[in-house]
């Protein structure tokens, strides 16, 4: 006997923006925020509505994206948007989209395609709310997006380190001291990577950078289409929590990319695929920029010395040179049964 | 809906357990998203919906969710979006949920949980304390506790007429004592369809809905400007459920099913001539019954008074009706570690409530039964005995502990 199908609803038919000039004016996240200036966050958050469109539901964790973007008596969300707790991203998207689900096939809501996005800061989605957002992950019968906006540390609370904050980085929790130069010795935890790796359900995960807007856009497009539980995880450089000047975000961005410490990809339907400057680089048809060009534009990075910036420089090597997927998979390439482990 | 039981509709009869009586109203309710999460004693509850589920007799999202934080917080979003939900847990499991517990109330979901009472770690124990419920009870939940398989059914149908009352729209937990209520079988009347459809309008959410046609903004940041408003609309609405919105409900209740549970808040027990009474919560009146009956035989006059609702606390009536007896003495089966006179959490509420009364009796509390020990009929005994000393003027101690080692 087959197994029963599962049953999912329709999704909106969301096409790729073909350029630039493609994109609607509309704007679903507009005034009434208070994000600092030359927030790369905020401006994902504009992105990734205005791709979505208006029949959507926003549901938002406590963070940055929370505490600046709406205050009560002012909302700069144009389309139904409700907070969920700090680790609740997965189970607020889950739970929306249950009761969409439930309510249309009963006839108590009228049926259409509703797109459901749940963000999650990295404290948010890569620390206390990992575990729902792999539950979501695993339910094949509900549309659901999460989107993770990474700014590396716990940024609206006043900078503290997350377990997505570079090695090394001065954050109010890792201050660079007398005795101690590195408070923070972790190396940054590999998202999209693990959830494509242990969510074979999930029909597309992908990375972002909203330096490539477009780009960024029609990945937020694709995962909405595509339907079931689907994951994007975006880099937002952060011009407090990074110390720099605010006009120098996309800058920021682009060099995140460029010099492989950001690679963009997508897992769809379980294929992977590099995009734009990744893809370029690992094809070696550009050359990597060393990292120091992108430490020392921020001010968290000032404590490091030569030696920490050649020891972040070997770990980013690493991901390209040893890892099975690089940039993608940190298992590295050579097999045990080729180096046994010292008995 | 007099029409309704012209018709006459016969209930079914059924042997079956506390748990398996919210499940089946869970049916009747026609409930949308149900999340479930093991922690024994309340996950028989969500086997038997499982069950009913995989049988075609529910039709609903069931999601077995990753742990209690999620489970709360998925059918909170629900509930939001205009599903009916309902939700349960257990002990530490329901302390795992608290962050979703505490807003579950401020966001005016009028969530249904059950929670199957049990005694909270370390160390570990299966059997009932009423601690994992009570913590919530500052938060704008509404708690109930029941003692029988039918009490449950009847009031998990009552929760959410109440808890989805526009007037009131806060979160209802119907409280059952863990083995002795969740996993005891006993003969329930099954209502008919109808019965429950006359009772129960649809959740409706209103201009509260989250949907594209209604593109409101939840639960922004309001800070000192308005957190205080926000607070008093809560505290108004629990003093709607208690003054209007649940005695509405018991009422219709009694009409459209023919089954009276008098006074909704409390269950008075023999106390018409009684000159000293006990308080308590949950299946303790099993034995509290038993021990009244005999000692009635030996002319000792004691009476019992059953609270069902905690959370909205009906405090001038309970103070009224406790200030007849010559002496009132509080079976807690939970604690309150250096609370006022080391009391439990019902004693230390019901000498509050007395407090504005002119004849305040003497109190006594008694910390019993706690991790699932037997409330047995001489430990009621010896209470009430106590309950005669004091009231003869022999000063008491004013918090006992009894059925415990020494």
């Amino acid at each position: 006997m087959m197994a029963d199908a599962v049953e999912t609803l329709p999704t909106q038919q969301l096409e790729a923006f073909k350029g630039v000039k493609k994109v609607p004016l509309e704007e679903y996240f507009t005034s009434g925020h208070r994000t600092c200036q030359g927030c790369e966050s905020a401006l994902v958050m504009k992105l990734m509505v205005k791709a979505a469109g208006p029949r959507t539901i926003v549901l938002g964790s406590t963070g940055c994206m929370y505490v600046a973007n709406t205050t009560y008596y002012s909302t700069s969300w144009v389309v139904p948007w409700m907070h969920t707790q700090l680790g609740s991203s997965g189970s607020a998207g889950l739970g929306t989209a249950a009761a969409l689900k439930a309510l249309m096939r009963k006839g108590k809501m009228k049926e259409e395609p509703i797109n459901v996005i749940a963000f999650c800061g990295d404290g948010g989605g890569a620390d206390m709310g990992l575990s729902a957002i792999s539950a979501t992950l695993t339910h094949p019968q509900y549309n659901v997006l999460i989107l993770l906006y990474d700014n590396e540390s716990y940024a609206n609370t006043d900078i503290q380190a997350s377990g997505m904050t570079p090695y090394g980085a001065h954050t109010t929790f890792s201050p660079p001291g007398k005795v101690k130069r590195i408070m923070h010795t972790r190396w940054k935890k590999n998202v999209a990577g693990m959830l494509a790796a242990g969510h074979p359900e999930s029909k597309y995960i992908g990375t972002v950078c909203a330096s490539y807007a477009v780009e960024m856009m029609n990945r937020v497009r694709k995962a909405l289409t595509i339907g079931g539980p689907t994951f994007i995880h975006s880099l937002d450089p952060c011009p407090k929590g990074w110390d720099y000047d605010p006009m120098l975000s996309h800058e920021l961005g682009e060099l995140a990319v460029n010099c492989g410490i950001w690679p963009l990809y997508d897992v769809e339907n379980h294929r992977l695929r590099l995009y734009g400057r990744t893809k370029a680089l690992a094809e070696k048809r550009a050359r990597r920029q060393p990292v120091r060009d992108f430490l020392v534009r921020q001010g968290r990075f000032a404590h490091l010395t030569a030696d920490d910036i050649d020891y972040f420089q070997a770990k980013i090597d690493e991901m390209w040179d040893k890892w099975l997927l690089p940039g993608v998979l940190p298992i590295w390439k050579d097999l045990e049964v080729d180096n046994p482990p010292a008995s | 809906m007099a029409k309704v039981i012209e018709k006459a509709q016969q209930e079914k009869e059924a042997l079956i357990s506390g748990s398996e009586a919210i499940a089946v109203a869970c049916k009747l309710a026609d409930v949308d998203v149900i999340t479930a999460y093991p922690i024994r004693p309340y996950d028989t509850v969500m086997q038997y919906v499982a069950k009913l589920v995989a049988n075609g007799e529910l039709d609903c999202e069931y999601i077995v969710a990753e742990s209690e934080h999620s489970q709360f917080e998925i059918v909170k979003h629900a509930s939001a979006v205009g599903a009916r939900v309902f939700c349960g847990s257990s002990g530490v499991g329901w302390m795992y949920a608290f962050e979703a517990l505490t807003v579950t109330p401020a966001l005016r979901i009028p969530m249904v949980a059950m929670v199957g009472n049990r005694a909270l770690d370390d160390p570990g124990a299966f059997g009932v304390e009423h601690n994992d419920a009570l913590a919530v009870r500052d938060l704008g939940w509404q708690l109930v506790w029941v003692d029988s398989a039918q009490e449950a059914l009847d009031t998990a149908l009552i929760a959410y007429r109440v808890a989805e009352d526009r007037r009131v729209f806060l979160p209802c937990a119907i409280a059952c004592d863990g083995a002795f209520l969740t996993h005891s079988q006993s003969m329930v009347k099954i209502p008919p369809q109808e019965w429950v459809n006359a009772f129960l309008p649809p959740y409706n959410r209103g201009d509260l809905q989250l949907h594209p046609d209604n593109p409101i903004t939840i639960a922004p940041q309001v800070n000192e400007d308005w957190l205080m408003e926000l607070r008093k609309h809560n505290d108004e609405a629990m003093k709607r459920s208690r003054d209007v919105v649940i005695p509405e409900a018991y009422r219709d209740f009694e009409r459209i099913f023919n089954r009276s549970y008098g006074n909704p808040f409390f269950e008075e027990y023999q106390t018409a001539d009684a000159d000293v009474v006990l308080v308590g919560m949950g299946t303790l009146s099993m034995p509290v019954k038993v021990a009244i009956r005999q000692m009635r035989k030996e002319g000792k006059k004691v009476g019992f008074v059953r609270l069902r609702w905690f959370r909205p606390f009906p405090a001038e009536q309970l103070a009224k009706t406790l200030s007849r007896f010559g002496a009132i003495g509080v079976i807690d089966r939970d604690f309150s570690f250096g609370a006022p006179y080391v009391s439990g959490v019902v004693a230390t509420e019901i000498r509050a409530a007395l407090y504005p009364v002119d004849k305040r009796p003497p109190l006594l509390d008694f910390i019993s039964g706690l991790g699932g020990r037997e409330v047995t009929v001489p430990d009621v005994r010896r209470m009430s005995d106590m309950l005669f000393a004091a009231r003869a003027g022999t000063p008491q101690p004013l918090t006992t502990w009894v059925g415990v080692r020494e």
